[in-house]
């Protein structure tokens, strides 16, 4: 096995709505406080790799060098739904890993208009959404949740603990979109959406950006280990076949086959990871992941939120960050931000929602369609 | 107002490719069936997603009989599309699994049970209309018995 991946640097901005702002100009912001983190310039990058899906076809990496100095390196544009963030990550680690660079920045952009994400039907005929079915995501992870509900009773209640949690998480984020502690009775009453899913259910549509710097083992003792973070897995997989697949894109089984991967890689299980940034577009997706990452046993999700398990201060706590929920999920920002969270954490600079002692941190992003990325992360010194 | 083509409108057209109506008899749904491995497609393929056979795909015609799998109640979609209604999953029996329409149902999870038997039923598609005026036939799931 070739050397170790590590990250020197990584940061975002705060998450917002930023409608006079270019997508360029978010991205060259993110990166500039990442290479401000690293104490490196732009000139010392070696190649760039740019998450974005808005403007997939519109050369969104070399825009940004465009506003921070255009060097003249390889830069690859990445778009793989909401995985699209960790999959430029995950470019970057394998220049590195595969010997060709020693620096390479990622960079994670998007800008997002409000209301509902979904299919709105092909061109041809009469548009398709409520006559047969829904197309739109708050539906589609209900169905998604409900399928947990029919094999083990999981309640909307509990589901809804999940926004209450990580609502409260992101109280201690200043980075974060929201701010607000939001009450059992709040989630639950809020405007429903798709059942079980209420408002306060559905992940924030916002714009924002973050950005890591990776380097090679030899860079990185070359530079000091004291603030680095090694990628001890990264992982990414697409779907495997599922006799459902056609009418109800699955979460599960493509997460699955990336935590078994990425904690072989890692030579961890999920009993030694000590905090998780995991995919929760909708408070029923995280219920799901639970058992998806082996968080917990088979079944045992909905007692794992009842419990305080996964909150902070509990035994594996998720999502500290707010999460998509409250922190906000700019698609193609989402999966370095969540690097960024963990790499936090195992650096000990997450100031009020620190979780104490932090040494492996487990990150996970979904884009349907699927695709499933997950870095499992881990304090250099 | 969008233009109109000179053409007559025509109907009812099938709402998806996989709804075939017949000149002669009742409509029906016909998807495709690997003979390799079993597996039950809405539309033909390259291969089988499943085993990666080829030219093992034939139609098959579906059953209208099946079991609800899961649903969601949705009360906020697209503008101008009509809510509350019933997203559901059903499996058919035979083989192949569908999104639609549950109706004549109470859009109420006390009243709609999972693995509840469902009847594949055909109509007018909400009186949707494409932009040359054709009208459209659909498939919805109803309770069964």
């Amino acid at each position: 096995m070739s050397e170790d991946v590590y990250i020197l640097g990584t940061d975002m901005i705060k998450f917002g709505r930023f409608p006079d702002r270019s997508v360029p100009s978010l991205g060259a912001e993110a990166a500039l406080l990442a290479l401000d983190d690293a104490n490196l310039t732009i000139q010392d990058m070696e190649a760039v790799c740019c998450g974005n899906l808005g403007q997939a076809a519109a050369m969104v990496g070399q825009r940004i060098l465009q506003e921070i100095g255009q060097t003249g390196v390889p830069v690859v544009n990445c778009a793989n739904a909401c995985a699209t963030g960790a999959t430029a990550f995950r470019e970057a680690w394998m220049g590195i890993k595969a010997g060709l660079y020693d620096l390479v920045l990622a960079v994670g952009v998007e800008q997002m208009g409000r209301g509902l994400l979904g299919g709105a039907g092909g061109a041809k005929g009469i548009p398709k959404e409520g006559l047969l079915g829904s197309q739109t995501m708050p539906a589609v992870f209900a169905e998604a949740g409900m399928e947990h509900s029919r094999k083990y009773g999981t309640t909307f209640e509990q589901f809804a603990k999940v926004s209450v949690k990580n609502h409260h998480h992101s109280t201690h984020n200043p980075k974060a979109m929201y701010q607000i502690e939001t009450p059992l009775e709040t989630v639950m009453n809020a405007e429903m959406i798709a059942y079980p899913n209420t408002k306060l259910m559905c992940s924030v549509n916002v714009d924002g950006a973050a950005a890591a710097i990776l380097a090679s083992e030899k860079k990185a003792r070359e530079l000091g280990m004291g603030r680095a973070v090694r990628v001890k897995a990264s992982v990414l997989t697409s779907d495997p076949w599922q006799e459902r697949d056609l009418v109800m894109p699955d979460v599960n089984s493509c997460t699955r086959l990336a935590a078994k991967t990425a904690y072989e890689m890692a030579g961890v299980g999920p009993e030694d990871v000590d905090l998780v940034e995991l995919h929760d577009c909708f408070a029923t997706a995280e219920i799901l992941h639970y058992e998806n990452l082996g968080l917990c046993g088979e079944g045992e999700a909905g007692r794992m939120i009842d419990e305080g398990e996964s909150a902070h201060g509990g035994r594996i706590p998720v999502n500290v960050s707010g999460g998509l929920l409250s922190k906000g999920h700019p698609l193609g920002a989402t999966g370095i931000a969540n690097i960024y969270e963990i790499s936090t954490h195992l650096r000990g600079e997450a100031g009020a929602r620190q979780v104490e002692g932090a040494r492996i941190g487990l990150t996970h992003v979904i884009g349907l369609g699927s695709a499933c990325a997950i870095h499992v992360l881990e304090k250099a010194s | 107002m969008k233009e109109q083509s000179e053409e007559t409108p025509q109907g009812p057209l099938p709402v998806v490719d996989f709804l075939k109506i017949p000149e002669d008899g009742d409509p029906y749904l016909e998807g495709f069936r690997c003979t390799s491995c079993d597996a039950v497609y809405l539309a033909d393929r390259a291969a089988c997603s499943k085993c990666g056979a080829r030219d093992t795909l034939k139609t098959t015609r579906l059953s209208t009989q099946g079991n609800l799998y899961v649903y969601s109640i949705v009360h906020r979609s697209f503008p101008g599309i009509e809510v509350p209604y019933v997203s559901a999953i059903v499996d058919l029996e035979g083989g192949g699994t569908l999104k639609g329409n549950l109706i004549n149902i109470e859009p109420d999870p006390e009243k709609i049970e999972m693995g509840m038997p469902i009847e594949v039923v055909f109509g007018d598609a909400l009186g949707r209309v494409d932009r040359d005026g054709n009208t459209y036939l659909s498939y919805f799931f109803q309770p069964r018995g």
